[in-house]
């Protein structure tokens, strides 16, 4: 097996590195949404952050990765009472995938060869404790998008159907990737996704030969490429394990709760999850960069990520969201 | 050489350098019909050393990534699994490539990039530009050859012509195509890697500019976005400064630095010969990708789930769902014969055959979304027609079982009265109660349109607005009582819609025709008519018509 591409070998692209790391620290902020143009390197990211994030503990034979025996659902037969470490879940969630495939279903096989009701578990059920990676969420059919709905916002899989009543954890951050022109996506599933980038191919032609000598040297020889980036992706690694810790102690300022508050006022942004995100993910960079607290600059550095996919489209504006929320950063914060 | 023939050689030589590396290069879409030509080329493609799997766009997904082989396992009694695509290296042929819908295009973009030496041959048979292989499939692919137009006679072996007269570091290669991928616009760094890829695919251990000239012409040609000018090379590319610090270990330094240049420009020109014609239309079409029509990832998704039908006897393949009563039914009155046949199993007797499938009936509602001017000045004239207009158009919309919206502006802003619905009653119960009065905030009223429009498509609904005005719009977008400017943003809402490809109508219900509006129907790209003295049938002829 090739070992991924290594994360921190990944050329440029600060944004969408950045958006990931966070919710690496904090699985709460919510997901990450990446829009940009085919081979700009979006899904070699994410699968370059599997490689990146410190393993997990998990039950033998549990299809939800459990944690603790405890955690076990009941309809489980084949969990052992071994632990194993394994590297942190990304699944692959492709367009095509059946509700059946995405939510778990009946076990067909054994329910006709030996007459048992099993259950068999789906994509969902591997995610948790993970990452759910969605490529061409754009193009997601509309059923499916509204099991994800429901299941990322309660963290908990319930099915009844076909005579099954049977519910498991299923918590993990969700990560979409998708080219705007071919298709919007829906503004309850972007309100979902905690932090959205917009990535672009490097314009430098010296950052594009880079990125291409890399891959080059990568594709070469993965393993000695792992090994030469190695001691960057333990460094990194190393600094998200300390910004987890850190996390629970950092507390804001009324000031910057009060600056969070009028920001998203002045944009106008629905519902107060862009709050909740905005200061979530500022308190993420600030544990990540090892401040003593939350400050009006965390919360510039974030606020076009966590809130520009939150506003109102506005057909007369041409500038972009990004740019609008820049606007009002200036404005408000200074 | 004409000019098939060298369109043949070239695409001869793409089929050369797959069968050196397949597994990077990751495989070629082959544009052509049926016939000798293609079969030729194919021919060809024995060189390649894997076992060739021949797949269709509706393979359903167990051929694909295997799983349990349910007839095998019923009849066995045991678990067998079929092996799926995936498992194995393989050349995957696919036909009809142009129909390949989106999800089969991402699941084999997945099967591409987890770089198990898979390749895909893409046998595109498009007949117009509309038809074409999904763009997903394109970009991950190194090769696109067009074979039409192609003689029979034509079809010549191409010569080897290794004039291997230079030797190009790997290092100036990698530097100089990833430049001219640039130079040609095209923003994946996917095309400069599969370039060089193909130009190490030559089956020697040096690399000449011969093998650039190849993969600029195999690999970026279809792909190119704009012509590279000469500012844009002054611009990305100081002359004489791309490679020194680019060399690592290589001694000559300066000399490649000279080599580089050359090569460069005769790279560009070679490119440059095989653009395609229509360059720039495609590149406005790329603006226009977003109208969704035509190609494979437009908008097919989300259709409702439909009315169940009358479950049918078929094979489970990952899509469909087991009606598990109807299987019982279908397998029970056989209980006692089968019984006797094994004696020894005590269970349920359940064969293939028995397996029946749910199905439901797909398809794309249509949503009439009724845009009503209650101005004032309607509301004088017209509005009693208009209503009576709707009405009719509603008992036929309800007889076609489409979906109904209602959507009004009057004073300062336009309301949705009615979401869209199927409900008759209460559409008529709305309208009737609809006021009039005020200024005609026509911006408003189209944005609104829109607005429920794009939601509605989402929904797998196909919207059309109907719009029903006399014309004399006097409030902007922002409420403001401003002539001008709200005939200006009721323009720019126009285009708006056309952009969303929403087919719409615009029904003239002022005492004369008016010029401001024959002219919006034009930004919006709609049918207009003018309804002097309109009766409420006319008028709901004339939307019907339109909608056909």
């Amino acid at each position: 097996m090739k070992p991924p591409f290594p994360f921190s070998a990944i050329v440029g692209q600060t944004d969408m590195k950045r958006a990931m790391v966070l919710t690496a620290i904090d699985p709460g902020i919510g997901g990450v949404l990446v829009f940009g143009d085919r081979g700009t390197g979006k899904s070699t990211a994410v699968r370059a952050l599997a490689g990146l994030l410190p393993p997990i503990e998990a039950v033998v034979g549990c299809p939800c990765n459990s944690a603790t025996r405890a955690d076990v659902p009941d309809w489980v037969t084949t969990a052992e009472d071994r632990f194993e470490r394994k590297s942190t879940p990304v699944i692959d969630l492709p367009l095509g995938a059946t509700e059946d495939r995405v939510v778990g279903a009946l076990d067909i096989e054994r329910a006709l060869t030996r007459g048992e009701k099993a259950f068999e578990a789906g994509l969902l059920a591997r995610a948790n404790r993970g990452y759910l990676y969605i490529d061409e969420v754009n193009l997601l059919e509309d059923h499916i998008v509204d099991l994800l709905l429901d299941v990322a916002q309660s963290g908990e899989n319930v099915i009844e159907r076909e005579g099954l009543s049977i519910r498991h954890p299923a918590r993990f951050v969700l990560v979409g990737s998708g080219n705007p022109e071919e298709g919007e996506l829906r503004p309850q599933l972007l309100d979902r996704f905690g932090l959205s980038v917009e990535v672009r191919s490097p314009q430098d032609v010296e950052e594009r030969i880079e990125v291409i000598r890399r891959r080059d040297a990568y594709e070469r020889s993965a393993a000695n490429f792992f090994d030469t980036w190695a001691r960057e992706d333990a460094k990194l690694r190393s600094q998200i394990l300390a910004a987890r810790k850190r996390l629970s102690g950092l507390q804001e300022t009324d000031d910057v709760l009060r600056a969070a508050a009028t920001l998203c006022i002045a944009l106008g942004s629905d519902g107060l999850r862009g709050e909740l995100t905005l200061l979530r993910a500022a308190r993420a960079l600030a544990a990540f960069e090892g401040s003593e607290h939350v400050s009006r600059d965390h919360l510039r550095a974030i606020a076009p990520s966590a809130l520009a996919h939150r506003l109102r489209r506005d057909p007369l504006d041409e500038a972009g969201s990004a740019t609008r929320v820049n606007r009002t950063v200036e404005k408000v914060l200074t | 050489m004409s000019e098939g023939a060298a369109r043949w050689v070239l695409a001869c030589h793409a089929v050369e350098r797959l069968s050196q590396n397949p597994a990077d290069l990751k495989g070629m879409i082959i544009r052509a019909r049926v016939g000798q030509v293609r079969d030729a080329l194919l021919d060809r493609l024995d060189t390649l050393t894997l076992p060739v799997r021949k797949i269709h766009p509706n393979i359903p997904d167990e051929m694909l990534f295997g799983g349990v082989d349910l007839a095998a396992t019923l009849s066995a009694g045991q678990v067998i699994h079929a092996k799926g695509i995936i498992n194995e290296p393989c050349v995957i042929l696919l036909t009809m490539g142009e129909r390949c819908p989106h999800d089969l295009t991402a699941k084999l973009g997945q099967i591409l990039d987890a770089d198990k030496g898979h390749c895909l041959i893409v046998l595109d048979e498009g007949a117009c530009e509309d038809e074409a292989c999904p763009a997903p499939l394109v970009e991950r692919l190194a090769f696109s050859v067009d074979l039409d137009g192609i003689e029979r006679t034509e079809t010549i072996t191409p010569d080897d012509d290794h004039s291997n007269d230079d030797d190009i570091s790997y290092a100036d290669a990698l530097a100089a195509l990833t430049c001219l991928a640039a130079r040609f616009g095209i923003d994946s760094l996917r095309a400069p890697w599969l370039a060089l890829k193909t130009a190490e695919a030559n089956g020697e251990d040096t690399l000449s500019s011969r093998d650039l000239e190849l993969a600029g012409q195999l690999v970026f040609a279809h792909r190119a976005t704009q012509i590279p000018t000469d500012d844009a090379s002054e611009h990305l590319l100081p002359p004489g400064e791309t490679p020194p610090n680019n060399q690592d270990n290589e001694g000559d330094e300066d000399t490649s630095a000279q080599d580089m240049t050359l090569p460069e420009e005769m790279l560009i020109a070679a490119v440059q010969a095989l653009l395609p014609d229509g360059l720039l239309d495609a590149v406005q079409n790329k603006g226009k990708a977003t109208t969704g029509s035509g190609g494979a990832g437009t908008r097919k998704k989300g259709n409702r789930r439909g009315r169940p039908l009358p479950s049918r006897p078929g094979r489970l393949d990952g899509r469909n769902r087991i009606d598990l009563v109807a299987t019982l039914r279908a397998a029970a009155p056989w209980q006692t014969i089968r019984a006797r046949s094994r004696p020894d199993w005590a269970g349920l007797h359940i064969r293939p055959s028995d397996i029946r499938v749910k199905r439901f009936e797909e398809r794309s509602d249509r949503l009439l979304i009724f845009t009503v001017d209650a101005s004032g000045s309607s509301a004088m004239a017209r509005l009693g027609e208009a209503k009576g207009a709707v009405e009719l158009l509603l008992a036929e919309a309800y007889a076609r079982r489409d979906h109904v919206a209602l959507v009004a502006f009057r004073g300062t802003d336009a309301e949705l009265l009615l979401p869209p619905t199927r409900s008759l009653v209460q559409t008529k119960r709305r309208l009737a109660a609809l006021p009039g009065g005020g200024g005609t905030p026509l911006a408003a009223g189209l944005r609104t349109a829109m607005d429920i429009g794009r939601l509605a498509r989402g929904k797998g609904l196909s919207p059309t607005v109907a719009l029903l005005t006399d014309g004399r719009a006097n409030i902007a977008l922002d409420g403001e009582a401003n002539r001008a400017q709200a005939g200006e943003d009721a323009e720019m809402m126009g285009r708006c819609i056309r952009a969303e490809a929403l087919p719409a109508i615009l029904v003239d219900t002022g005492n004369r025709p008016t010029p401001a509006l024959r002219n919006l129907a034009g930004v919006m790209d709609a049918p207009y008519v003018a309804l002097p003295r309109a009766d409420a049938q006319r008028i709901s002829s004339a939307v019907s018509d339109a909608m056909d």
